[in-house]
């Protein structure tokens, strides 16, 4: 097999699509199961990671469409770069995210003095 | 050569995302979902997104890990103690999680005329990407810049120890 043909070979965008899927309900499990603060705050993290690829994996699908074979490729086209830039957001928000979340982790922490979420079930501090 | 990068890091992502629920120490978490952030990275950058690649490792994989493992080591997290949760979860979420991952399958599966992911489809520059979100975006970028102040500011006033509470009963 050439370097030509190495570099055509193709990937269906299903499998990217199913990755983002399962990684999402690994994090959901994760959300249900785990028991520290800190380790719940991690599988959400991995949901938006998960939710990140499928935006991206879109974005691939518009930007490199055929626009002579569908209408939707012809009208998304000039916007597909827009996928590329939800994603900046979604990392921008993220990390507001995790320094606030963090935070309040710590201050949850300095009141109670644990970190399992059976024992932190009211709001008031 | 595509296929095989791609299923060595899709593997990579799905070990790292599984070990990150089945350890139960919160440092070794954290340290598995480094491995998931690094090779979502390289997956972007096969799908043609070198900014976004760039991004999610100092972003994700560098600043918001080591918010983690920092936070695991200022609290002295331990190893968690398994209990049984709420058995409301266990009932509804996890046949929950299963019919939603279902549904989301039979859709992926099903949609027709979604093409494939080659190496030789070139990638979105930099370039591109900053010419839309610095003029057409502008708005949107600046209120983020907003947004990540008063994180900064919340983040601050939450973590801060004032003093007059007593610390940890």
């Amino acid at each position: 097999m050439n370097f030509s043909s190495l570099l055509q070979q193709e990937v269906p965008v299903t499998w990217y699509l199913l990755l983002s899927a399962l990684l999402f309900s690994l994090g959901v499990v994760g959300f249900l199961i785990k028991r520290n603060l800190i380790t719940v705050f991690m599988s959400i993290e991995l949901m938006l990671n998960a939710v990140n690829l499928s935006f991206v994996t879109f974005a691939h699908q518009w930007l490199h469409c055929d626009p002579l074979l569908s209408q939707a490729c012809m009208l998304a086209q000039p916007h597909a770069v827009r996928g590329q830039i939800f994603v900046f957001f979604v990392m921008v928000v993220a990390a507001a995210e995790a320094a606030v979340g963090l935070a309040i982790i710590i201050a949850v922490f300095r009141t109670r003095a644990t970190l399992a979420v059976d024992r932190i079930d009211l709001m008031k501090l | 050569m595509h296929l095989l990068l791609f299923l060595i890091f899709a593997g990579f992502c799905l070990a790292g995302a599984a070990n990150l629920l089945l350890q139960s120490h919160p440092i070794n978490s954290a340290l598995s979902l480094i491995v998931v952030m690094t090779s979502l990275a390289v997956l972007y950058l096969l799908l043609g997104a070198e900014f976004l690649a760039a991004a999610q490792i100092i972003v994700y994989a560098g600043a918001i890990m080591v918010l983690f493992v920092f936070v695991v080591m200022l609290l002295n997290a331990g190893r968690e103690d398994r209990t049984r949760g709420s058995r409301a979860a266990r009932a509804v979420g996890l046949p929950a999680v299963v019919a939603i991952l279902a549904v989301l399958a039979t859709i992926i599966l099903r949609a027709k005329g979604l093409g494939g992911v080659a190496l030789s489809q070139g990638i979105t520059t930099t370039e591109e990407l900053s010419r839309v979100l610095f003029s057409e975006l502008l708005l949107p970028f600046e209120v983020t810049s907003v947004l990540i102040l008063i994180a900064i500011l919340g983040a601050v006033a939450l973590a801060r120890n004032d003093g007059e509470r007593p610390a940890a009963k």
